[in-house]
This record gives structure tokens, C-alpha cells and sequence, in this order.
């Protein structure tokens, strides 16, 4: 790989450097047997995560974090997959406009977002915040992600593999069950994995529409404001970046081994 | 248009096939389409409504009224001083943070862009074996938890934070150094190594799709390499690195989280008044007309810039 080492590639370690360093400067501290992040290191521990599963807000935080997640994943990746397929197999007039306002959120600063939501739930609706409202506006920002996902997969197989279904007989739902269902899957996988991911780490929008209840990263916002809560605070994100790490990981080789493959099929 | 194209939309307008399949595939949009309708064009229409409502200590007046408008533009005889520039204004907070933000936003989208493009250019030239993984090892911390990677500056920069202990431990400072953390230029730091990542892939893209082939002839015609980059890779690469600068500087204006950690007093961006007027001075009436006056001096900006410098003409040109 180093056949030509020139200025580009130890900028690229440079930056691969810059880019994780302060990242995981975190998990180094969490195992250090210190209150304070600071070097020099004093000695390995565990035992700011063994303290985790006693901290029960810590542990209710993590469980509504992880349904709302769950949900929000199933919820979106089924809304997008209808919309992915309306977008990429039926030539509609005026899907340009629509999928550009679909992907609005991606650009929308979250606040703007979440101050919207937050006017319209409690002064125009009467409803109140709860776990669910999160949820709703965590669909909001998936749904982009997962779109595209779904889209960019769809795109990527034959479509001529569903027309051959329909001659040979199938209706449009036996063939999206039998074809393209099986086809997109890695997309899907993708678009669960990714919807998972983004409403899993979400802060701005969850700070805003959670009520008494806490998710994980608002939960974990309010304990960066105690110094003495720093090391359960560093176990707790070196977790969520493993864990976020792992899916992404996964999300992509699921999604690039869906593109490459010769055979469409393959997972 | 052109005439064939005309012909095939009157006769769709006709064949009842046709017709039916649209309708099918609007059927399969709508579910996503009216959620989106209902979650993000009727909250920010409630925003704009709420902007002409007033608040009276607890009590929410919902007459129709310029008034907090009128407030952001009221003028006063003696101007606020910032970085020595005159805000005429009675209330001149909002100015003063709206400025300082895009003034942060540039800073940090140009440094993104600066730090990001030769890192795609990288990919799409150089790397020729494993592009799937460098492209993962670009991804991972773009889909990471932006609270914590804001947070990780937080350790590197703090008055106990890693650099000063480390200084210290190696014996080249006595006292830690209080500059690094608590200012806009550490808002402007964090900011960068946040959205970095997500600049990285769309002009990735867009230099991945030159025609190798033009390049090639550049140089059979005589360009030198830095001509040639000058020239050619530059220019066609154009729209996704104007794609990445938008995608960075848009968001970043409005952010609130980086200033709230690492920012201090001094560090505060417009997303911290807009949280504030809503969380805590409980005038969310205020608090949505800075929110819409906000957006709308950012889409005028973007607008601006892309019509500076032809952005229509630039995506034609390639199409």
C-alpha cells in the first residue's frame, strides 16, 4: 500500500489522527484509575463501569433510549421503504420537489427543529411531553437518512428482475415480497442499523420534547456539568461510542457488500 | 421542453395505465409525505405564528402582533459596542450573537473545507486498495454521538484537561493554560473536528466522478500537475465541495450544544439564545421570531452565495 509515499498519505494519518484522537482520549481515561481526566495515567480499573449498573437514573435512561431507538428505526425504515420505491420505480411528476423537501431536515439546524415541534405539541395541540414526543421527532430526522439508504439501494438492482415477476404472474405485492423485498434487504438492514444509530445518540431534540423522562445522551448532558461525575460520565460514553462504532460498522459493510455483489441477492 | 417530451406528457394525461401507476406511486409516498407535512411544515408554520404572539409573564397573548419583531429592530441613540462595531439597537443581543455565529460558521466551515478536501482528494486519487474502509473510517465518527465528540474537547482542552496536564507533566508549564478553553476560538476548533467528517464524502464523490480521462489529456496537452488540479480537478469538483461548505455551515449557525460545553460566556452563539429565551426566560414567543429571523437570514446568505457564484450554470455545465 505504501508504493508511493508521498505528501497525501501522511497528511491522511495525520488526519485519521486528528479525527480519533479526542474521541479516544475518553475510553483511555474511563480505565484509569483517576477522578480527573488528566496525564499522566494512573493505573488500570474497571471499576467506573462496574459502578454503571448500580446507577439505576443511569439505567432507566438507557432502557427508554433503547425503545425509543428501536421504535423510531422500525417506524421510519417502514415509512421509507414505500417512499423509496414511489421515488425510484414510478416516474412521478414533481418528485424532484418532494424528495428535496424530504431531505430538509438534514440541513434545518436540529434547534429550529425542536423549538417547532416544542411550539406546536404543547401550545397548539395540549399535548404532553413524554417519551413519545421524542420518538415522533426522531422519526422526523430518520427518515431522510433512511430514505436515501433505501433509495441509493433500490437504484442498485435490475428492475427488469420485477418485471420478470410480473409476467410471469405475480401481483405488485407478491412481487415486492418475493422480489424486491429480498433484493433491498441490505438496505433495509442499513436503514434499521442507521435509524437505530441517529435517534440513539440524538441530543437537541430529545433535550427539548422529553418530559420527566431522560434518554441516555440527555441524561448523559446532565452530568457533564459535575466534575465529580467525570469518570462514570467517560465509562458511560466510551460504551455508547463502542456501541455506535459496532452498528456503523455493520450498516456499512451490509450496504457495500449489497452494492458490489454480482449476484443482486447476496447479503 | 422539448416537443417529444410534450407529446409523452399529453398522452399520459390521456392513458389511463399511466395515469393509474402515478397514482399508485403517490399512494406509496404519501404515508412518509404526510408525516413530513405534518411534523416539519405545520411546527415551523406554528413557529411563525407564535412569533406574532406576545408573552406577559405566565400568560401567552395571542393577538396578532409585530411587536417582537419590532423589538429586534428597535433602534437606540447610544449603539452597543462588539469588536468594535456600532449595534444601534435597544435590544442588541440577538444582532450581536447573529453576527458573531455566521462569523464562527464561516470560520469553521472554511476550515472543514480547508482540512476535508485534500483528505477526499486522498481517497478518490491515491487510494487505490481497501476504498470501502477508508470510506468506514470516515463514517464512524460522523455517526457517533455528536454530544460526545463536542465533549471530547472538553478533555483535551480543559483547565484539567489533557494537553494542560500533559504539559505539565512533561514540565513545560507550571500553571495550566486558561486560553484554550472557554472561547470562541475553541467553539470554532470543536465545531470543525464535529462536522469534518461530514464534509469529506460528497466531495469525495464528486472528484470520484471526474473523468480520468480529461486529466490525462490536460497533461498530453502540456499542463503541469498543479495546472492541471488548477484547471480541471478544481472546477469539477466544484458543486460537492460548495455541497459539503452548505451542509457544515448551515447547521453550525443554529448549533447550541458546542457553545454550551466549550464555549463559556464569551464562546455563546445565537442557538444558545434562542434555547435560553425558550427554556428559560419563558418568552418563546421571542424566543420563535429570533429562530425565524435566523433561518431566514441564513436562507438569504445561502441564496446569495449560490447565485455569487452561478451555481445553476456550474451544475449545467456538468449535466
Amino acid at each position: 500500500m505504501f508504493r508511493r509515499p508521498d505528501f497525501l498519505w501522511v497528511y491522511a494519518v495525520i488526519f485519521i489522527a486528528f479525527l480519533y484522537g479526542p474521541v479516544l482520549l475518553m475510553p483511555i481515561f474511563s480505565v484509569n484509575d483517576g477522578n480527573f481526566a488528566t496525564f499522566p495515567l494512573k493505573g488500570f480499573t474497571l471499576r467506573h463501569y462496574s459502578s454503571m449498573a448500580a446507577n439505576t437514573s443511569m439505567m432507566l435512561a438507557l432502557q427508554n433510549s433503547l425503545k425509543i431507538a428501536i421504535l423510531v428505526a422500525v417506524l421510519s425504515t417502514t415509512l421509507a421503504i414505500p417512499a423509496a420505491l414511489a421515488i425510484t420505480r414510478f416516474r412521478l411528476p414533481g418528485a424532484g420537489p418532494i424528495v428535496s423537501f424530504m431531505m430538509l431536515p438534514l440541513v434545518i439546524p436540529s434547534i429550529v427543529m425542536g423549538v417547532a415541534l416544542l411550539v406546536i405539541i404543547l401550545k397548539f395541540l395540549g399535548i404532553q411531553l413524554s417519551l413519545w414526543t421524542v420518538a415522533s421527532g426522531h422519526i422526523l430526522i430518520c427518515l431522510p437518512y433512511c430514505m436515501s439508504v433505501l433509495m441509493s439501494r433500490l437504484e442498485g438492482f435490475d428492475p427488469s428482475l420485477e418485471e420478470a415477476s410480473r409476467d410471469l404472474g405475480c401481483n405488485a405485492w407478491q412481487t415486492f415480497v418475493r422480489v424486491t423485498l429480498p433484493l433491498a434487504m441490505p438496505g433495509v438492514i442499513s436503514s434499521l442499523l442507521m435509524g437505530f444509530i441517529i435517534s440513539f445518540d440524538e441530543f437537541v431534540i430529545a433535550f427539548f420534547l422529553t418530559g420527566t423522562e431522560n434518554t441516555l445522551p440527555v441524561y448523559l448532558y446532565s452530568q457533564l456539568r459535575f466534575p465529580n461525575k467525570l469518570p462514570g460520565t467517560l465509562a458511560l460514553g466510551s460504551l455508547i461510542l463502542l456501541v455506535s462504532a459496532v452498528f456503523v460498522v455493520l450498516a456499512e459493510i451490509i450496504r457495500k457488500r449489497g452494492v458490489q455483489s454480482g449476484n443482486p441477492g447476496d447479503l | 421542453m422539448t416537443t417529444s417530451s410534450a407529446i409523452e406528457r399529453a398522452g399520459a394525461r390521456r392513458d389511463p395505465a399511466i395515469l393509474r401507476k402515478r397514482l399508485a406511486g403517490y399512494g406509496l409516498l404519501s404515508p412518509a409525505l404526510v408525516l413530513m407535512i405534518l411534523m416539519l411544515a405545520l411546527p415551523v408554520l406554528a413557529l411563525v405564528l407564535m412569533s406574532f404572539w406576545t408573552q406577559n409573564g405566565f400568560e401567552l397573548d395571542r393577538s396578532f402582533t409585530l411587536d417582537n419583531y419590532r423589538q429586534l429592530v428597535a433602534t437606540s441613540d447610544e449603539p452597543t459596542y462588539w469588536m468594535g462595531i456600532p449595534f444601534p439597537f435597544a435590544y442588541p443581543v440577538p444582532a450581536i450573537l447573529m453576527l458573531k455565529s455566521l462569523g464562527m460558521s464561516l470560520a469553521a466551515t472554511v476550515a472543514v473545507i480547508a482540512v476535508a478536501y485534500p483528505m477526499a482528494y486522498f481517497m478518490a486519487f491515491r487510494v487505490t486498495h481497501n476504498k470501502a474502509l477508508w470510506i468506514i473510517l470516515i463514517t464512524i465518527p460522523f455517526w457517533t454521538s455528536y454530544l460526545l465528540r463536542v465533549f471530547s474537547w472538553k478533555i483535551v482542552l480543559g483547565f484539567n484537561g489533557a494537553i494542560n496536564s500533559g504539559l505539565k507533566y512533561l514540565g513545560l508549564i507550571d500553571e495550566p493554560l486558561e486560553f484554550l478553553l472557554y472561547n470562541p476560538t475553541a467553539v470554532v476548533i470543536t465545531l470543525s473536528h464535529a462536522w469534518v467528517a461530514f464534509a469529506i464524502l460528497p466531495i469525495y464523490v464528486s472528484l470520484e466522478k471526474i473523468d480520468r480521462t480529461l486529466l490525462e489529456a490536460a497533461s498530453d496537452l502540456g499542463d503541469s500537475r498543479l495546472k492541471r488540479f488548477f484547471r480541471i480537478t478544481l472546477p469539477l469538483s466544484a458543486p460537492g465541495t460548495i455541497a459539503a461548505s452548505l451542509l457544515v455551515f448551515i447547521p453550525t449557525v443554529g448549533d447550541y450544544v458546542t457553545p454550551a460545553l466549550v464555549g463559556g460566556p464569551g464562546g455563546t452563539m445565537i442557538g444558545s439564545l434562542v434555547q435560553d429565551l425558550f427554556l428559560k426566560q419563558n418568552n418563546a414567543p421571542m424566543g420563535a421570531a429570533v429562530s425565524i429571523v435566523m433561518m431566514l437570514i441564513i436562507a438569504f446568505l445561502v441564496g446569495l452565495f449560490l447565485w455569487a457564484i452561478g451555481y445553476r450554470k456550474l451544475r449545467s455545465r456538468r449535466a
